[in-house]
Formats: C-alpha cells, sequence, structure tokens
C-alpha cells in the first residue's frame, strides 16, 4: 500500500462490501450475462411504444408542415425549443461528472460517471431532433453545414449564434461519444474474457477493439482521458452557454440579459444531477448494485443539486431586479406582469417553476433529506418539472406578447402532435438507455478496481494503521519514496 | 510476424507485482509488456517506459483546429462572400471566438482519439494474443520474452519465487510495439522502485 494513496478513514467509503478485483468483475457484468428481468422487458416496450408515438408524430409533422403544431404568429418558438433546450441541458451532467470532477480529482465520479456519460449521450440525440424538426423542411437539414455548394456558394453565417450551436452541439456531442467510448473499451474487455457463448464473445471482441490491458496501452489512455476531460471541461460550460446566446443576443424582452450564460449553465447542471438521480436510484436498486453506487454517492449528487439550485434561484432573483431597477417599461412588463403576477396568461409556469426549482431544492440542507432515496427520487422528478418550465417560461412568456399589442398572441398550448414528439424523445431516451444497461457495463470497471484499494470498505483498515503512525514517520517515508 | 518464446508469470496483487518487476529487470530479463486490469499507476516507471507525448499530439491537433476555423471563416466573411450585417466589419473576430473554439476542440478529441487507436493498434475485428484471459479481471499478467540463452525452467521458478501465482510458457506472435523502453528511466540503479 502506497503511502501515496493515503485517504482518510473518515471519508466514507466509495466501495462497500468486502470486494476483491474479481467480485467487483463480477458484481457489475452480472447483470450483462443474466436473462433481463420482466420488468427490463416491460420498460422498454413501453419505451419502444413511446418511441413509436413520437416517430408518427413526427411524420405529421414533416408530411403536413409546421401547421401540425400550434406555433402561431408571435410564438415561433414553442414546446419544440423548450424541449431541445430542457434535453441540452439533461445532457450536461454526464460530462460534467467525469471531466470537470475528475480535474477535481473526486472520487466518487467512478460509481456514477458511465451511466452519466451514456444519459448525456442520449440526451443530447435527443435534444437534436427539435430543432432538426423545426426546420420544417427537414430534408434541407444539411443547410446548416458550411460546404461549398452550388448557391453561390451561399455559406452560413458565422456571426449567428444558432450556427454557433450546430458547432457547440456536434461537438459536443462527438466529443461526448468519444469520452464515453475509449472509457468503455477496457470494460468491453473485461466482459470478452469471460463470455461463456461464442457470439458474446465475438460481439464483445469487436466493441473492445482487441484491447489487452497492456502497461503502455494503459499509459496512454491515462494520457487521453486526461486530456479529453481537460477539453470537455471548458466544452461542456461553452454548449449551454452557446445555447443561452440564442436567446441572450436578441432584442426580446425577458432574453437580452446578460446573466444568462452563467445561469443557463447552472441549470444544466442542476437538471443533468437530477436526471442522473432518477436513473441511479432505479439502477442500483434493480441491478444490484448498492455496493458501487452508494447513498455516499447519492447525497454527493443531492450537494451538487442544492447548490446549483439555489444559483439559478438568484438568478430568478436578479433577474426580477432588473426588471424593475432598469426602469424598461418593457423589461418590466415581461418580468413583473407576464412572469411574475400569478394571475397573467402564463403566470402558473413562472410559479410552478419557482416552487419546484427554487424552493424545494432547499431541503437538501438537511443530511437525512440528502440520504433518503425516496425524497431524492421524488426531488429529482420535480427538478425536471421545475427546468422544464424554466424554458417554457423563458420562451413563451417573452413571446407571447412583444412590443406591439396588435400583435400579441392568442394563447398558445400545444397540440397532440407536439406533445407526441417529445413523448417520443422520451421513448427514445429510455429505449437507449434500457438497452445500455442490459449491455454495457453500467459502472466503469476499471476505475472502480483503481479507487478499490483506497476506498474500498475493507481496505479502510489499512488506513487507520498508516494514521497511527506519528508524524515523523509518515514524513520520511513518503520522502524516502 | 515472427513467432516469439514467452514465459508468463501471473501476480495477484499489485503490492508484490512491484518488487517483481524490480528482481526480473535487474536479474536481466526483458520484460515485453505487463498485462493489467486496470492502470497501475507507477507501473510505466517501473518498467522504464518512456512518458507518452499523446497530449503533444492533441495540442497540434487542437491549434490546427483553432486555424482551420480562423482562415476558413475570414476568407468566406472577407473575400469570397462579404456579407453587409447591418454595416458590421466583415472581420468580425469576436463573433467567430465561439466556433474557433468549438473546432479547436474537436479537432483535438478526434485526432487524439484516432492517434491512440493508431498507436495502440485498436480497432475493431483487430486479433491479438492475450497472455491471460483474466489479465483484464484480476490478474497482473507478466509477460517476459525468451532469448536463445533462457533458461525457460530456471525463469519459470524465478517468477514463483518472487510471488507469481501461476506461470507457463507461451509461444505467441504479439504483433507491434510501439512502446519504447527508455535507457534513462531504468529505476533500480539509483533510486528505488516506486511501489505505487
Amino acid at each position: 500500500m502506497s503511502l501515496l494513496k493515503y485517504e482518510s478513514q473518515l471519508r466514507e467509503p466509495l466501495v462497500n462490501g468486502n470486494k476483491t478485483y474479481a467480485q467487483v468483475t463480477e458484481d457489475i457484468v452480472r447483470p450483462i450475462e443474466a436473462k433481463p428481468s420482466k420488468l427490463w422487458y416491460i420498460g422498454f416496450y413501453i419505451s419502444v411504444a413511446l418511441l413509436m408515438f413520437g416517430v408518427y408524430s413526427v411524420y405529421r409533422e414533416v408530411t403536413y408542415g409546421i401547421g401540425q403544431w400550434n406555433l402561431n404568429k408571435t410564438i415561433g418558438w414553442g414546446w419544440d425549443i423548450t424541449n431541445f433546450v430542457w434535453w441540452v441541458g439533461i445532457g450536461h451532467a454526464g460530462t460534467l461528472i467525469s471531466a470537470i470532477l475528475l480535474l477535481f480529482r473526486q472520487g466518487w465520479r467512478t460509481g456514477v460517471n458511465r451511466a452519466a456519460e451514456a444519459m448525456t449521450i442520449f440526451a443530447v440525440m435527443c435534444a437534436g431532433q427539435f430543432p432538426i424538426f423545426h426546420m420544417g423542411r427537414v430534408w434541407m437539414a444539411f443547410f446548416v453545414l458550411p460546404y461549398p455548394n452550388s448557391r453561390g456558394p451561399l455559406w452560413v453565417n458565422f456571426n449567428s449564434p444558432l450556427l454557433w450551436d450546430v458547432f457547440a452541439i456536434s461537438t459536443y456531442f462527438t466529443v461526448s461519444l468519444l469520452f464515453w467510448y475509449s472509457g468503455l473499451i477496457p470494460d468491453f474487455a473485461t466482459v470478452r474474457d469471460r463470455a461463456f457463448t461464442k457470439l458474446r464473445k465475438r460481439l464483445y471482441g469487436i466493441a473492445s477493439f482487441g484491447w489487452t490491458g497492456s502497461t503502455k496501452h494503459w499509459q496512454r489512455h491515462e494520457s487521453l482521458s486526461l486530456v479529453l476531460a481537460g477539453l470537455s471541461t471548458p466544452l461542456v460550460l461553452s454548449v449551454h452557454t452557446i445555447v443561452s446566446f440564442d436567446f441572450a443576443t436578441s432584442v426580446i424582452p425577458g432574453w437580452h440579459t446578460t446573466i444568462f450564460p452563467p445561469y443557463f449553465v447552472a441549470g444544466a447542471i442542476f437538471s443533468g444531477f437530477a436526471m442522473v438521480q432518477s436513473l441511479m436510484v432505479v439502477v442500483r436498486k434493480v441491478f444490484a448494485l448498492e455496493d458501487y453506487i452508494t447513498i455516499g454517492h447519492i447525497e454527493a449528487m443531492n450537494k451538487v443539486i442544492v447548490l446549483t439550485g439555489s444559483i439559478v434561484g438568484i438568478a430568478y432573483l436578479t433577474e426580477l431586479f432588473m426588471g424593475w431597477y432598469s426602469q424598461n417599461k418593457y423589461e418590466g412588463y415581461t418580468f413583473w406582469y407576464s412572469r411574475a403576477y400569478l394571475f397573467s396568461p402564463y403566470g402558473w409556469s413562472y410559479w410552478g417553476m419557482m416552487a419546484c426549482n427554487v424552493l424545494s431544492p432547499q431541503i437538501f440542507w438537511f443530511r437525512k433529506m440528502r440520504r433518503n432515496l425516496f425524497v431524492t427520487f421524488f426531488m429529482s422528478v420535480l427538478v425536471n418539472i421545475g427546468m422544464w418550465f424554466e424554458r417554457f417560461v423563458i420562451i413563451v412568456t417573452s413571446l407571447y406578447r412583444d412590443y406591439l399589442p396588435s400583435s400579441w398572441s392568442v394563447y398558445y398550448s400545444p397540440t397532440v402532435w407536439e406533445i407526441g414528439f417529445y413523448m417520443g424523445t422520451f421513448g427514445l431516451f429510455f429505449t437507449c438507455f434500457f438497452l445500455f444497461a442490459k449491455y454495457f457495463p453500467t459502472i466503469a470497471i476499471a476505475e472502480i478496481k483503481y479507487v478499490l484499494k483506497t476506498t474500498g470498505e475493507s481496505y479502510k483498515a489499512d488506513m487507520t494503521a498508516i494514521e497511527k503512525e506519528s508524524a515523523s514517520d509518515f514524513a520520511h517515508k513518503v520522502h524516502a519514496h | 510476424m515472427a513467432k516469439k518464446k514467452f514465459v508468463v508469470g501471473c501476480f495477484d496483487d499489485e503490492n508484490v507485482l512491484f518488487p517483481a518487476v524490480k528482481k526480473v529487470r535487474t536479474a536481466g530479463y526483458k520484460i515485453h509488456d505487463v498485462y493489467t486490469p486496470y492502470p497501475v499507476h507507477g507501473l510505466d516507471k517501473a518498467l522504464g517506459l518512456r512518458e507518452t507525448s499523446l497530449h503533444t499530439a492533441g495540442f497540434i491537433y487542437g491549434i490546427t483546429g483553432t486555424t482551420t476555423a480562423i482562415s476558413a471563416i475570414s476568407w468566406i466573411f472577407t473575400k469570397d462572400w462579404p456579407l453587409n450585417i447591418g454595416g458590421k466589419p466583415h472581420f468580425a473576430l469576436p463573433a467567430w471566438v465561439p466556433i474557433m473554439f468549438e473546432l479547436t476542440v474537436l479537432f483535438a478529441a478526434v485526432g487524439m482519439v484516432l492517434t491512440f487507436c493508431y498507436l495502440c493498434q485498436l480497432a475493431p475485428f483487430v486479433k491479438k494474443h492475450h497472455f491471460h484471459a483474466r489479465a483484464t479481471d484480476d490478474l497482473f499478467v507478466m509477460a517476459i520474452e525468451c532469448t536463445d540463452k533462457t533458461n525457460v525452467d530456471d525463469l519459470q521458478a524465478f517468477l514463483s519465487n518472487a510471488g507469481a501465482v501461476e506461470t507457463n510458457v507461451q509461444v505467441a506472435e504479439t504483433g507491434w510495439w510501439l512502446g519504447r523502453y527508455d535507457k534513462d528511466e531504468m529505476p533500480f540503479e539509483n533510486k528505488e522502485v516506486a511501489t505505487a
């Protein structure tokens, strides 16, 4: 046991139980090798059904046009862009956990990073559908790419935040996918090497790219992970910043605010962690992974939720303050009538947002609540409802009454096909997640093994031995090292 | 590729592995590789492997991305098709920062992953010799390359003595080996083996 790996025994173990390396493999790979449960089939088929409904809704939109939705003359962005921003926000937790927490040396990320990254990738896939189908003539979607063309060449507008978004989201998706897959390669090799059927050995052999575990390869793998983490950290912040630019660079009251980038990023982390919680609370139970995703992990994520939720709360209050302090009548009308006045047409959505995002997460100041699974699950759903309201509030309450009263919209409510599209992305998300949970190692096996001997429950005794040494002995040993 | 003969020793504890690596190397044997289930820190140093330059490649890919973005956009917006956007300058550098940043990250990430796969010869359908199926599970597998002079039985006994739980002899085609042992990194001459 190296002294450099010393970790205080006061810290909660990250891996419970008396585990060996072989048991770690066994516990994590077992769900892949076992037949899926009845519950898995039920969940999977419901997801596929939702997905099919979504495909039909999109089919109607593509065939008959955007008129299938209830967008009107001022509400040009409705449920579609609300859902886009919502999904992109959710897609921020995975890369945050794996990249930023890697740079900050947070050991607890190892238990949840794999599933969180998977969730990120699926969420970004769902998000991408909305702006693409919002274009209406979806078969011309490739016009957003800058390539020499026969129309001039007429280039895309590089000064437009909407184009920055194209670059940001596609880069984010690509980099997240690469980061995720490069971490999966060694774990696929683990599954491959204990496979007992030919087909499984062949498929996981292909997926593992012929990984052997060579020291040189691990050395390069470590370097790769570290640099990808370093790149993803500013990337994850840039993506939601650029999404917020879609609004902030406009001149619409309620959108035209400089607070948007940090406020959107905090909100994204907030909703992303909430989605991770919703999934992890279920996954750890269904696949018996309680020893790896411990209550300590859940608590750590709840702390992030209360922090980011409070940041978002401060942003809301700052916006209200500025709506009054600027003495701009349009700003004042948007913030103090369209949003904060409960009995205005959309006042319910603003107060729904406030209740779900700002008030309810404050419950996590209490340790007992942070460590309660039921409360965690309930809160995580509530937070995601609140974050959906936030995007709805930002988009719809700013658009429905703008500068020209004669253009003020009639009340906007979605058609069944708009809702169906949204439900369809839920179907896509959960179909992917069910397949992931069944066929992929849901926890990063190699990373758990890496932290096992410092933070495993049964190895904590070694730390006690170190703690009993006198300080000078300890210092001497470290220097000799 | 030529077939080679290897003596393989399997260890089940990294605290036994590190002294064993030191012993084997001091005895003058050439370690072909050590296969581990997770990245064992310090093992590359103990084996005398040089530091990887992958991050340098990543930096070069990154600045390639930045350069691509700035040169492409400035050519398009100042030479090829200058758009008049509210009379603002054609060379609108601040507005291009987001795309320059995104392309930097994209080029660096994609380039590094491809380079990583190339250097480690990782790709779907690649077949490699695996010295032990449990090297990805719970064993640390040391493969030592034999020469004409190697006494296989002696070496096996030597490995068992050093703490190997299992030893055997394998003839294998190993593919290319792009890792370079660095003479300067010999850890046992003047410094202690890092028992990480």
